[in-house]
């Protein structure tokens, strides 16, 4: 069986390469993709303490995230719609909707 | 064997994940994330969560994927300089930085930390052991889920939705 911290580092690795791609990509597209993907780094480490403590809890919060991912995806990419009609681009060093 | 396929598909979950953040292309890096997803789908099934791996496979890779392609091919594939600051590489090695410190951090946690050796269960993570959890001692949060994902629908029509006349304002 392969051990638990495997799985946590390997989820650790993922969320991390999510993370640099929120800082250095400009696409909001691209950012949310990561976002969603550091989510799923977070499901992963869940599962995996999940399995690793015999319990199922940590399966129901994972089942939650989805749904609450889901969601986001939802108004996320209306905003990135909106965003799209209002300024005609998605590059976030360009929305500055704020400052006239 | 259980080595053999947590390799694969993390390596694979692994060139998804590099994928999304380093293509150009946002409809690559949407297929990419689609690569890191079915990859974390079947680490999902290696780690006994059946339910949960076909969940993943039908939100994310089924709903989550191909609206952010849909969104791609809505908006058109803009094309721009995209990575941050290139002509200040001191703000990339910043976030380079700032993230293998994160990195550090979270396998230094990992190895270090007391932990108590595996437990395994019998008929872990089938359907019906999730789903009686899921209607027993959960039933709370997941109808609160249901309320905010009809939230988020509503929301998202509102904001994607045409937009002329403005809400609220009868048209003329």
């Amino acid at each position: 069986m392969v051990p638990t911290a495997y799985y946590l580092i390997l989820a650790a690795v993922i969320f991390s390469i999510g993370a640099l791609g929120v800082l250095v990509r400009r696409n909001a597209l691209i950012i949310f993709m990561c976002i969603e993907m550091m989510m799923n780094a977070a499901n992963l480490t869940f599962v995996a303490l999940a399995r690793h403590f015999g319990t199922l809890d940590g399966q129901i919060v994972v089942f939650l995230v989805m749904a609450i991912a889901a969601a986001e995806v939802a108004i996320g990419l209306g905003i990135v719609v909106g965003l799209v009609r209002h300024r005609d681009t998605t590059n976030v060093d360009r929305i500055n909707l704020l400052r006239w | 064997m259980e080595w053999f396929f947590f390799a694969l598909f993390g390596l694979a979950a692994l060139v998804g994940s590099l994928g999304v953040v380093l293509s150009r292309n946002a409809v690559h890096s949407a297929l990419f994330l689609l690569l890191n997803f079915a990859a974390s789908a079947l680490l999902f099934l290696l780690l006994g969560a059946q339910f949960l791996a076909m969940a993943q496979i039908l939100v994310y890779a089924g709903a989550i994927v191909v609206l952010f392609i849909f969104v791609v091919m809505l908006i058109g594939n803009e094309t721009m300089d995209d990575f941050v600051a290139r002509e200040r590489p001191a703000l990339r090695l910043a976030a380079l930085a700032l993230v293998a410190l994160f990195l550090a951090g979270g396998v230094y946690t990992v190895f270090f930390s007391p932990w108590g050796s595996a437990q395994g269960i019998a008929d872990y993570g089938a359907v019906e052991s999730v789903g009686r959890l899921l209607f027993t001692r959960y039933l709370l949060p997941f109808e609160l889920a249901s309320v905010i994902l009809l939230a988020a629908m509503i929301g998202a029509i509102i904001l994607a939705g045409r937009t002329k006349p403005p809400l609220g304002r009868p048209e003329e």
